[in-house]
């Protein structure tokens, strides 16, 4: 028996008292083969016969093609395919939110890395060899780079569908109100990149029937699918994708990177296509994290309380629209942090402009918003001589509040809780190291630092984003549960890519069946969507849907198994793998329960609904919220601009631990990439040129970077409507460490710091400062 | 249909395609050479001079535990021991190899199911997409046979050449210290006299 049904969250009852599985710290089961190597990553495939495929980029930032020579690459010895625009049998282009981005470039190139051209070939040298071989003609012309410019309307269309992507304006409560203290700013973040280990990779297989397999690591399954069924002019159910390890994500693959390159390698040459990017490649190949400007107005009245927050938001979009959309959004309903702001005046753009295409990065357009309010929190402290964690919990939004947006803040909101636990954790003893050369000082194993020139600093920050998709956005998820031959098989598209998803869906069956007997299917597009892996929403979404089907499943069990016996199934109940009555006249194997039939029930689970904002930015446009907050501890040589992030502590908003050690993998890793993006890590790009598309020269932390993380408190108050009570606890990490390093580097340097990444040059040869950080 | 690795070799010429591609070994850039892998002895005929360690154990010996994360030796992730000594096999020319014992992640272990650092990395939450779990444990094992008992600093320093992105390596320090401290107390067992002076063959 097979139904389709739909599971509205709203539906989900309260959160259950914990299972022996759920709450636990259950291991991932595929940790065995992941320590062993035998863990087949998207790059590990292999196939008989298969070809390397490789891409030819624009070296150009922003060029005419006026020509394409592909002879001498066609005629080199074991090349197999060369394709380029005219190859494209479908649609041209494709997009997650617009189709704006053309599979090949052909008569104008917009950004350094853009698809040219592809070869297939019997060697990756060769392919590589190939590439170089063709001849493209360029005609470089002058790249829109900067995004002021690009949102000035005289300047000319870098693209057809224009420069500005998106506008939103908020306008919340009375414009013209005013308060007492006013501080003004101007924030700017740089271009992160979110440089997971594996690099994109893929399989492609080429089927008989015309249509072909791809084994690729990604974070939406359907959604790639989609865009490379339209490119390939084939029927979806002509393009199988297949989840294939995958080596992070972080964002960086939402978008289709290789999916139609490679696919249409393989149907060109009837032979399977094997394609991994060069890190270089992978740099250029993918969306990075919006860089932001951001110019903010707060106006406050004596006792501290927000009376108004005016700002401007303009966020680059680099050549390609990507989810920029969405995450625009994101950047204006968050624009004033979680504490109450009565009025707002609000004005958010996304540009496209000649630079690289930026897309999503954990966050999501709520870390750059939170570097600016966050810096802006700390001036109004100055301003009004308050204490800075003071002043935020004036502030600190509570349940029943209203948004900036006119939304009511409906679920758990533990705003002011997780500010006092992260602020009353203890400090790390001590200061800076004071015997010269060691290794904790700032620029650590180089022993540079004077020690008597070495400061410590303290900085504090909370930040907030929604969870799961919004505006009014179709997001679901779906799961099956088969039971068949007694044992119980769980299907999700739910890409793992690395959070720990795959042993959620374990403990969540575990604990509807009571056994650990369950097999969960590789992930793949044989059943429905499941949403993307992004969003903080896949232990809600697809943890829901999971739960749904495998109750369901349990509730047709039990129905068979009542009519088999004669009985109703009120009386009956699944316990430790088999199905007992309450009498104990019945106690039997799930197999035999199921007299031979097998049972398989879907379901497609749905959160709330959400609304787009209107023309003024108001709307109830999203479902949930997660918080969290960050105090980080550094030390700052003064003279050589370098420093050492000590420790940060934080208290997150989580609902309900589900598997505490995967929670905590979370957080630290999400602070790793906040203190990243504070003080190293930039995609450096010069006149539309990335300069640094290496790890030689993308720097992110190592083992030695990395502060201590301290998790002051789990803060678990389960939100109403979602499944276990759980929130989605992988982006909260990133949003506001980033602004609490800045913060503690400007209260150990005195200086003013307005942009991130902090480079050292912006200490050492800044000049000194008197007292406050004014604008 | 599709295994991790593979055993063949990838660029032997297509015949049917290729009917005037003169005979492989006869190319003045190719090479044949042996490797001698976990014990193991392979030989490798008519392979391109330049390819490196890394893509001959992924590629031709279908040993794809090594990974490809950076293939410039910033990140580590196909760490393997040459001659007992840690290196980036991206970085080591295949050709250059011959002659030498080299030891990849599937080497560790000798017959164990699991090394004491391979159960530390699961049961602490070390692990999370993975990519750079393989270098990281033959890192450990380097670490540890060298320096039984590293201080948290010389942990952090002796891994900064592996780089992760998933879990900022809170988890995994827990994991060389858990492993540390087990091989630790087992040698203070074994010789309480000599506590930690020496580490026992296999042990954990």
């Amino acid at each position: 028996m097979t139904t389709v049904s739909a599971v509205s969250s709203t539906a989900v009852a309260p959160a259950r008292v914990r299972s022996a599985s759920l709450g636990t710290s259950r291991k991932r089961p595929d940790g065995g083969p992941k320590v062993k190597g035998e863990f087949a990553f998207s790059s590990d495939l292999w196939a008989e016969g298969a070809l390397w495929g490789k891409v030819l980029r624009s070296p150009h930032p922003a060029a005419r093609i006026t020509g394409i020579d592909t002879s001498r690459a066609r005629n080199l010895p074991g090349v197999k395919a060369v394709l380029v625009a005219d190859d494209v049998p479908g649609n041209p282009f494709f997009g997650l939110e617009m189709k704006d981005q053309p599979v090949f470039a052909s008569d104008v190139a917009r950004y350094m890395g853009e698809a040219v051209a592809a070869v297939a070939a019997d060697h990756p040298e060769v392919a590589r060899k190939a590439a170089e071989l063709i001849e493209v003609t360029y005609e470089p012309i002058d790249p829109l780079v900067d995004p002021e410019r690009a949102l000035d309307p005289v300047t000319p269309p870098m693209h057809p569908m224009g420069n500005t992507v998106r506008h939103i304006s908020v306008r919340h409560g009375d414009a013209v109100a005013s308060g007492d203290v006013v501080v003004e700013g101007t924030y700017e973040v740089g271009m992160q990149d979110q440089a997971f280990m594996g690099p994109e990779s893929g399989l492609a297989i080429p089927d008989e029937d015309g249509g072909v397999d791809l084994f690729i690591s990604t974070q939406w399954l359907h959604v790639d699918r989609d865009q490379v069924a339209d490119c390939l002019a084939l029927p979806p159910d002509k393009v199988r994708l297949h989840l294939a390890g995958v080596g992070g994500a972080f964002g960086a693959r939402e978008d289709v990177s290789l999916q139609v390159h490679i696919c249409l390698l393989a149907l060109r040459t009837g032979r399977p296509v094997k394609m991994v990017f060069s890190r270089e490649e992978s740099f250029l190949g993918h969306v990075h994290r919006h860089p932001a400007r951001m110019s903010y107005r707060h106006e406050a009245d004596r006792d501290g309380r927000i009376v108004k927050i005016e700002a401007k938001i303009l966020l680059d979009g680099g050549a390609y629209a990507s989810s920029s959309t969405a995450v625009l959004a994101n950047a204006a309903c968050f624009a004033g942090g979680p504490y109450l702001v009565p009025n707002a005046v609000i004005d958010a753009d996304v540009v496209r402009t000649n630079n690289p295409p930026c897309g999503a990065m954990r966050g999501f357009g709520a870390v750059q918003v939170c570097h600016a309010y966050e810096a802006q929190m700390d001036k109004l402290a100055a301003a009004l001589g308050m204490d800075p964690v003071e002043l935020r919990l004036r502030n600190a939004l509570q349940p029943g509040d209203e948004l900036l947006t006119g939304q009511a803040l409906t679920g758990a909101a533990p705003v002011a809780e997780v500010i006092r636990r992260c602020a009353e954790a203890p400090l790390p003893p001590g200061g800076p190291a004071d015997e010269p050369g060691s290794m904790t000082l700032p620029g650590g194993a180089g022993r540079t630092a004077d020690p008597t020139r070495v400061r410590r600093g303290i900085g504090f920050a909370v930040g907030f984003k929604n969870l799961m998709y919004s505006e009014g956005f179709d997001d679901y998820s779906t799961a099956r549960c088969r039971i068949e031959h007694g044992i119980v098989t769980v299907f999700s598209a739910a890409a793992e890519v690395g959070q720990g998803l795959v042993t959620l869906v374990e403990q969540i069956a575990e604990d509807v069946f009571g056994t650990d007997k369950i097999i969960v299917a590789p992930a793949d597009t044989g059943v429905g969507s499941a949403g993307s892996t992004s969003a903080s929403r896949q232990t809600w979404m697809s943890g829901g849907a999971v739960d749904a089907a495998c109750r369901k499943a349990r509730d047709s069990l039990l129905d068979l198994a009542a009519r088999r016996h004669g009985t109703v199934a009120a009386v009956l109940e699944v316990r430790e793998g088999r199905v007992v009555s309450f009498d104990g006249e019945i106690d039997e194997t799930i197999e035999e329960a199921t007299g031979g039939a097998a049972i398989e029930e879907t379901v497609e689970f749905r959160h709330a609904p959400t609304f787009p904002l209107d023309e003024r930015g108001q709307g109830d446009a999203h479902v949930s919220f997660a918080f969290a907050a960050h105090r980080a501890v550094v030390d700052v040589d003064l003279d050589l601009g370098l420093v050492k992030v000590v420790e940060v502590t934080t208290a997150q908003d989580v609902g309900r631990v589900l598997n505490p050690v995967q929670v905590v993998g979370q957080i630290e890793g999400g602070i790793a990439q906040g203190v990243g993006l504070a003080v190293m890590e930039e995609i450096l790009v010069d006149q539309g040129l990335v300069r640094n598309a290496s790890f030689t020269d993308y720097l992110i932390p190592t083992a030695l970077d990395m502060p201590l993380v301290q998790i002051a408190a789990l803060v678990e108050e389960p939100e109403p409507g979602a499944p276990f009570g759980a929130k989605g606890v992988g982006e909260p990490p990133t949003i506001s460490s980033t602004a609490a390093v800045a913060a503690a580097v400007r209260a150990a340097s005195g200086l003013a710091l307005t942009r991130v990444p902090i480079r050292p040059e912006h200490i050492a040869l800044a000049a000194p400062r008197q007292g406050e950080a004014g604008s | 249909m599709t295994t991790a690795g593979r055993a063949d070799q990838p660029d032997q010429p297509d015949q049917p395609d290729q009917p005037d591609q003169p005979d492989q070994a006869d190319q003045p850039d190719q090479c044949s050479y042996t490797l001698s892998v976990n014990g193991q002895e392979h030989e490798l005929r008519g392979a391109w001079m330049g390819e490196s360690l890394l893509y001959v154990l992924r590629n031709r010996l279908g040993l794809p535990g090594a990974k490809n994360a950076c293939e410039q030796g910033e990140c580590g992730s196909c760490s393997v021991l040459v001659d007992g000594e840690l290196v980036c096999s991206c970085l080591v020319l295949a050709a250059t190899a011959g002659g030498r014992e080299i030891v990849t992640v599937e080497g560790l272990g000798a017959g164990e199911r699991f090394t004491d650092v391979q159960v530390a990395f699961t049961e602490t939450g070390a692990v999370q997409c993975g990519f750079c779990t393989p270098g990281l444990i033959v890192t450990v094992h380097d670490l540890l046979e060298r320096n039984p008992r590293p201080s948290e600093l010389e942990i952090r320093e002796a891994i900064s050449g592996n780089l992760c992105r998933c879990t900022g390596y809170g988890r995994i320090l827990e994991a060389v210290e858990t492993v540390r401290d087990a091989r630790l107390a087992a040698a203070s067992r074994a010789a309480p006299v000599a506590a930690g002076a020496t580490r026992q063959e296999g042990a954990g």
